[in-house]
């Protein structure tokens, strides 16, 4: 039998296997941390530092640590919220995230999250950088605009031989997300959809098919980001 | 007590945030029992008459006009509100601004499809009368102090009445999820 182990977020008792990571140790005990970067049956990475909680008086990320017997974690506090609000409010202003005229909006798990940490305006300047969009693809419209280089869909898309679809261009601030042309012109219609599902924001799109859900059904219209949690 | 009074401006907006100002129905009623309006597009006064206490702005500032409007309403509204996306973010406007103004300028009066051959002398208006443009769009914020912001493409209608029912009545503002949007 696997060692079952005690720990506590906020305060309130939890238990989980050792060696669960501490998001999924979260969830099983319907405790919501916020993530953005991760995606279920992706390996995690820790890249984009919204589930970061607070153990031991130290930020660590809750997808890529293990959880400890004995751990006392801060997850819902004020000064972890503030944080991982500066880093949404961060993301904002370094692409072009104009919602309003954005097919993903109401779809958008970074347009949610600002939703759930009422963010008015992001507290830095605006950088407005010059991003282009790559509409070579037949089935799908890549727009670098909106990218928060989250590596999702590189880390999730493959082909059949296991080969990434999507690859990092550049380096440092102008590093953008590219489609390997040969690879991305036999992007099967499954890939395609699934490429869309797993972007996170509206950088990638499906070819003739905007707008897809009416205002008012879109997944975020109603309830918060991680409302299926109780905690 | 006298009736707080609002103005309201559109710098480089769509309108569209007034419209969601009206859109509050039969309770504009209500507002005008609890509330004067001075400057503003909704009376038609064009200048300041007296100092307001509410100032709501729509758009942000895409050029020097814009600029003087918004330094004006600072000077004479003791709360400021950045009303809508465009005023919080540049919004639609502001997709001009990763393009050089240079470029935006010849590509609307010299090399766009529709003006191609029709300008041959190469003009781009640079009248002293006409205001000029800005190198890019500016949040409101970015040019003055903004006390509060009202996110939304528009606003809704109750975001709107809550907020300014909250400022007038020194209520804590509703903020129920629906009524918070980008879009």
């Amino acid at each position: 039998m696997a060692d079952i182990i005690n720990f506590t977020i906020d305060g309130k008792e939890c238990v989980a296997e050792k060696g669960t990571l501490i998001l999924q140790a979260a969830q099983e005990n319907d405790i919501y941390i916020p993530t953005l970067c991760n995606y279920e049956g992706v390996k995690p990475q820790g890249s984009c530092r919204i589930c970061t909680i607070k153990t031991n008086g130290q930020f660590v990320t809750a997808c890529t640590t293990p959880v400890a017997d004995g751990m006392e974690i801060e997850n819902n506090t004020e000064e972890i919220n503030d944080l991982r609000k500066s880093i949404i409010e961060l993301l904002f202003v370094e692409g072009n995230h104009f919602c309003p005229a954005c097919e993903m909006s109401g779809d958008c798990e970074l347009q949610a999250l600002a939703y759930r940490f009422q963010m008015m305006v992001p507290r830095f300047t605006f950088q407005f950088p010059k991003r282009e969009i790559d509409a070579r693809n037949p089935k799908i419209l890549m727009d670098s605009n909106r990218c928060i280089r989250c590596k999702r869909c590189i880390r999730a898309i493959k082909d059949e031989k296991e080969r990434s679809i999507f690859a990092f261009h550049g380096r440092g601030r102008n590093i953008e997300v590219h489609i390997d042309p040969d690879l991305g012109s036999k992007l099967t219609d499954e890939l395609a959809e699934r490429s869309v599902t797993i972007c996170p924001v509206g950088a990638i799109l499906p070819r003739e098919k905007g707008f897809r859900t009416p205002i008012g059904q879109r997944k975020f219209d109603h309830e918060p980001i991680g409302s299926e949690y109780k905690y | 007590m006298s009736k707080p009074v609002i103005a309201t401006a559109t710098l480089a907006g769509c309108f569209g945030c007034h419209m969601s100002i009206l859109d509050i129905d039969e309770k504009i009623l209500d507002l005008i029992e609890l509330v004067e309006f001075n400057k503003s597009p909704i009376d038609d006064i064009k200048n300041f008459t007296k100092k307001c206490d509410i100032g709501l702005i729509e758009g942000g500032c895409c050029n020097s006009e814009n600029v003087h409007v918004l330094k004006d309403f600072r000077k004479n509204c003791n709360t400021l509100i950045s009303l809508g996306e465009c005023a919080i973010m540049g919004g639609l406007p502001a997709c001009r601004n990763p393009i050089p103004i240079k470029e935006c300028l010849e590509e609307a009066y010299l090399n766009g499809p529709s003006v191609k051959g029709h300008n041959e002398s190469g003009i781009i208006p640079n009248d002293d009368e006409i205001p000029m443009m800005l190198d890019k769009v500016y949040p409101c914020h970015e040019i003055v102090k903004i006390d509060y912001f009202l996110p939304g493409c528009p606003p809704s209608a109750e975001l709107i009445w809550n907020a300014l029912t909250a400022l007038i009545t020194g209520n804590e503002m509703e903020l129920p999820y629906e009524v918070i949007k980008f879009d």
